[in-house]
């Protein structure tokens, strides 16, 4: 995998933090942070909030993909099936936002565990084929569960009141919810990878004999981190689910799987904000070409194909390189 | 004879038929499959796609040139097989020496590219292909009807897979495949073009899809999706029968496709997903696969 060593490296020499952040991460959050916190009044907010949902989703995906070197090709299961739940929870139990979501995180979690605990049992290629099967099975199961509505999803989810206080009708207001909901999640993914956790992962990584060798329960910290990424991707999609206020079969499809791998890899796998920026890309090229409609399938796999090819560190990785950073 | 637990058993020996007419298409795709993977360390994405290329070049050739099944049979693996084997050169030998992700990945790409292609140009849901004259209707076996079409794709699918098994253990060509497996540079030292017998190898495995296509084609409606859900189905296929052996491949095909035959028959509910959660206890009991020599 095309991990420049050094960076990583630079990565782990704990300078002077704060928050836990080393000083180029600090600058990183905080810029962010910003320009998240000014472009609602330049953007349309809706456009935004999509863009933070798959930015979380990339990420969450990539704690896995990139500092576990486990591909899982099967995470729309996770995003999606926490997004029926949480506009389910919302629009037929009637349950405030942060419940609705904490919901759909919940029954991500527990899906994650399930077949994260299956999929550990194969390694290498085969991991990434036992996590697609099973999506699959999830994708049938929304099909045909009763509640899930079938080839309509569910639609109309009401937004609800934050804490049964704060109206979320508006785009705007429900914009803050989202900012803080996605830096919570880039926050603990970053505090995952740099914790004491995220060093034996990355030893894993590295060298998995040797890791076993030295006394990790292998097969546990992968299961840990699995369960991670598909909570964190699970927030993703009940977060999206609240503002798109619909959870559909596109949620849980494998093309939805595909979409989060070609917005890690085009951004940089392994790196801490590469998924951002990918997610940024694809959204943002999607929602220019959407008049093209099936030519984007094609513009996805070309995208695929040239990456693997000739960019295989993505775009904050090659900028990475480029300016001796470790973003 | 007319039931059994109370189900006609004529509808028992139906369901039992299209089970086995979608384990043969599991048992050719997972074949090819396992063919690429054991040459080249790939596993084909584009599988599913190269599959549904195959029904759709035996439409085009009946539609635009009035090229009718038989030709077809020959003529579209071998186009596809070209097409295949462009994609082997141009891209995937690239990989050489990569993480294998990357080879899933890049044919992950290439079946977007094609499904999209092809969604763009017949946007239609499905197109028709019907089923060659000199089989058509079929046999009252006593117990159930046969139609004629179907135990064709049976047999042919069969003799295709042991024939595929021929080539790959018993002849000097099969030795040699086994060799550039275990020892790439000794069999090139040896004289053997090695680069050119991946990518021959390559092109036969889609070959063997495009057959498949070929073949599903009046039975199934000829649609740009119809490769993309049937392969996540043979990729579990896999994991269950393990990529190190053509003869797994075969028996985990059919009898998975007969077990998913008789799921239908006694709970319809639960048949897209029997195949899962065998996948789901296979993995449980025996990690490595039924096959499986490897973990």
């Amino acid at each position: 995998m095309a991990i420049n060593i050094d960076a990583m490296n630079r990565m782990d020499e704990p300078s002077r933090e704060i928050l836990g952040l080393s000083r180029t991460h600090l600058t990183a959050f905080v810029v962010l942070l910003l320009v998240a916190a000014v472009a609602p009044f330049f953007v349309y907010p809706v456009f935004l909030m999509k863009v933070m949902c798959f930015a979380l989703f990339a990420c969450a995906f990539n704690l896995l993909l990139g500092f576990g070197r486990l591909l899982s090709f099967g995470h729309a299961a996770y995003f999606g099936s926490a997004s029926y739940i949480s506009a389910h929870a919302a629009k037929v139990w009637g349950l405030t936002p942060e419940l609705s979501i904490l919901a759909g995180v919940f029954v991500a979690a527990i899906l994650g565990a399930v077949i994260g605990a299956l999929a550990v049992r194969r390694q290498g290629i085969y991991f990434a084929m036992v996590t697609l099967a099973f999506a699959q099975m999830v994708y049938f199961f929304a099909l045909q569960a009763p509640f899930t509505g079938g080839e309509d999803g569910i639609q109309s989810v009401p937004r609800g009141d934050l804490f049964g206080v704060v109206s979320l009708t508006s785009d705007f207001s429900l914009y803050w919810v989202v900012l803080a909901i996605t830096f919570f999640g880039l926050f603990a993914i970053h505090r995952i990878v740099f914790s004491p956790f995220g060093q034996v992962l990355k030893a894993i990584r590295e060298n998995e004999a040797r890791a076993m060798s030295l006394g990790h329960r292998v097969n546990l910290y992968k299961v840990s981190v699995f369960v991670m990424s598909a909570a964190l991707s699970g927030l993703a999609g009940a977060t999206k689910a609240q503002v798109f206020q619909v959870a559909t079969l596109s949620d849980v499809h494998w093309s939805m799987s595909g979409e989060v791998v070609l917005m890690t890899l085009l951004g940089g796998m392994g790196t801490l904000f590469g998924p951002v920026a990918g997610a940024a890309a694809i959204i943002s090229m999607q929602s220019f070409l959407a008049p093209f409609g099936a030519w984007l399938t094609v513009i996805h796999g070309v995208i695929f194909v040239v990456a693997v090819l000739m960019f295989r560190e993505g775009i904050v990785g090659v900028l990475n390189k480029r300016l001796k950073l470790s973003l | 004879m007319a039931e059994l637990i109370g189900i006609p058993a004529q509808a028992i020996f139906g369901q039992l038929l299209l089970g086995l007419i979608n384990g043969s298409f599991y048992a050719m795709l997972s074949v090819g499959l396992a063919v690429i993977f054991g040459l080249l360390n790939i596993t084909n994405f584009a599988h599913g796609a190269q599959y549904m290329l195959g029904a759709f070049v035996s439409w085009m050739l009946l539609h635009y040139l009035g090229i009718g099944y038989w030709w077809a049979l020959l003529l579209a693996p071998i186009i596809v097989a070209v097409l295949g084997i462009l994609i082997e050169r141009l891209l995937i030998s690239h990989l050489s020496g990569l993480d294998h992700l990357y080879g899933f990945l890049l044919t992950f790409g290439v079946a977007l590219i094609i499904q999209g292609l092809l969604r763009n140009l017949y946007p239609v849901s499905s197109l028709p292909y019907s089923i060659p004259q000199a089989l058509t209707g079929g046999q009252n076996l006593g117990f159930m009807f046969l139609p004629n079409y179907r135990g064709w794709v049976i047999i042919a699918s069969l003799t295709m897979c042991i024939a595929t098994w021929v080539i790959i253990e018993k002849t000097n060509l099969g030795a040699y495949l086994r060799a550039a497996n275990e020892n790439p540079t000794m069999l090139g030292a040896f004289g053997v073009d090695v680069p050119r017998l991946v990518t021959l190898t390559y092109g036969f495995g889609v070959a063997l899809a495009a057959f498949a296509g070929v073949l599903a084609a009046p039975i199934y409606s000829v649609s740009p999706n119809m490769g993309a859900d049937l392969i996540v189905v043979v990729f579990a296929v896999v994991v269950i029968g393990g990529m190190g052996s053509i003869i797994g491949a075969i028996v985990t095909g059919f009898s998975l496709g007969l077990i998913e035959g008789f799921a239908k028959v006694f709970y319809p509910q639960g048949s897209s997903v029997v195949i899962f959660v065998i996948m789901a206890i296979v993995l449980l009991i025996k990690p490595a696969g039924l096959f499986g020599r490897t973990v």
